[in-house]
């Protein structure tokens, strides 16, 4: 029921007051209420559930995570492979 | 890219496997939510885990959660002829006292699921000579969803359509789960989107007063091996604090667009949980400025307080004190074709989790 899976926002409309954006979620399509998330941009990922963005993903964050451990795992299969 | 690509990665899983095997200490931990338990036995984790953790499975499963008495109400309801019935998939087959939505629906109760609450309303709009009733159902993560539906009703004027509210909120579940002298859980995995909505904050009272750390964790295997891990250093060092492991989607203070609707259109109330029994302000109801938009008051809803009967062993299951595999009707008399509980129902339900991965 808590499923939320995230898609990157490519346009971005008011319907009835309302902030709406078309959101790709890997090749599909979805009109999105983006009332929840006002600052957003186009470009930017979001979580979506039911039909709400809830949150901005914070991709710089992701990024980071993904050198660190990346250089971390490097660093044992180079020790491995002295050994 | 795909931002939770690096958070299936198997190296790193592998990794964070090894790291928890090399200092092995016994811990009880308890993830929150259903999506989360499901994660854990589809990616195989609860067998690659060090034999000294246990992870229990939480009442996080809105489905598994609403009590018999609310799905009776919903089905009386759905079968009000001038009522279109419309909620998320999930609630269709889920047991009243004797029967379901779908049987309604079979019987010619005009019932529908729904992907968005504000299909229903849109739905609202093109039917003018129904009744539209959304059935809203399922924790902090889709209260915000509910709200603006009710909310643009109002401003739109849109008078045939109501919410029947079931909401439930998890921080007051958290504290009766720690309360109880039965209590086993040393540590908590709390649910990723429903901290997505309301932020880490709120947890942080509940993790001083009883002592237990609580880490925000997301739905990939990497997240729940990462959450994990970090509730471990939590219990070793002996902290009662809150720590955020999905910090890619997890703010401090939440969504507070999203909260200040809640608050707009909900407050507090008492709430029977399915399993749990009543749990002191633990539900969401609308506010009486949106009276005429409750399905409660609008209709005539009597309760008929119908107590949970047959040998469905859901509310200890609900509670972490039992697994599905301890109850004698698992997978004999009751599968997800023919559930006996609502655990076994629900996609996120922990008895259908262990149906659809242990038993093969
Ligand atoms: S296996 Fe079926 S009867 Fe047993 S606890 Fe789960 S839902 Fe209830």
């Amino acid at each position: 029921m808590c499923l939320a899976i995230p898609g990157r926002v490519e346009s971005l409309e008011q319907q009835d007051g309302m902030l709406m954006g078309r959101v790709d979620f890997n090749g599909i399509n979805k009109m999105v209420c983006l009332a929840y998330v006002p600052e957003v941009q186009i470009g930017q990922q979001v979580m979506v559930h039911a039909g709400f963005a809830i949150q901005i993903v914070d991709e710089e964050e992701v990024r980071q995570f993904h050198q660190l451990w990346q250089q971390v795992l490097d660093h044992t299969s180079d020790r491995r492979q002295e050994r | 890219m795909d931002v939770n690509e690096p958070f299936r990665n198997p190296n790193l899983a592998e990794r964070l496997l090894k790291e928890l095997a090399a200092d092995p200490q016994p811990a009880v931990i308890m993830e929150i939510c259903g999506g989360q338990t499901h994660s854990l036995l589809a990616s195989g984790l609860d067998q690659l885990l060090p034999r000294t953790l246990e992870l229990v499975h939480g009442p996080g499963c809105p489905v598994c959660v609403t009590p018999v008495e609310m799905i009776d109400k919903a089905i009386h309801l759905a079968e009000n002829r001038h009522v279109l019935f419309t909620t998320f998939g999930d609630m269709l087959r889920v047991p009243g006292s004797n029967s379901h939505l779908l049987a309604a629906k079979s019987r010619g109760a005009d019932v529908r699921m729904l992907y968005s609450p504000l299909d229903a309303l849109a739905l609202a709009e093109q039917r003018p000579d129904k009744k539209v009733v959304f059935w809203a159902i399922g924790f902090e993560t889709t209260a915000p969803a509910t709200a603006l539906a009710v909310w643009m009703a109002r401003q739109k004027k849109v008078k045939n359509f109501s919410l029947l509210v079931s909401h439930v909120l998890v921080p007051p579940a958290m504290r009766q789960l720690l309360s109880s002298p039965q209590n086993r859980v040393q540590a908590f995995l709390a649910a990723g989107h429903v901290c997505a909505v309301t932020g880490w904050q709120p947890y942080q009272a509940i993790a001083e007063e009883f002592h237990t750390p609580i880490v925000v964790t997301g739905f990939e295997p990497v997240d729940l091996l990462l959450g994990i891990h970090r509730a471990m250093q939590l219990l070793r060092s002996g902290c009662g604090r809150v720590d955020n492991a999905y910090g890619r989607v997890v703010r401090r203070c939440g969504n507070e667009a999203a909260l200040n609707r809640i608050a707009e259109v909900y407050c507090q109330c008492d709430r029977t949980w399915r399993g749990l029994g009543l749990i002191p302000a633990s539900g969401l109801r609308l506010r009486d400025e949106f009276a005429e938009y409750d399905a409660e008051k609008i209709f005539d809803l009597q309760s008929n307080h119908a107590a949970q009967t047959g040998p469905c062993i859901s509310g200890l299951i609900l509670q972490g004190l039992k697994k599905p595999s301890d109850c004698p009707l698992f997978s004999v008399d009751c599968t997800p074709e023919h559930p006996l509980g609502a655990p076994m129902v629900s996609a996120e339900g922990a008895c259908a989790a262990y149906y659809h991965y242990k038993t093969r």
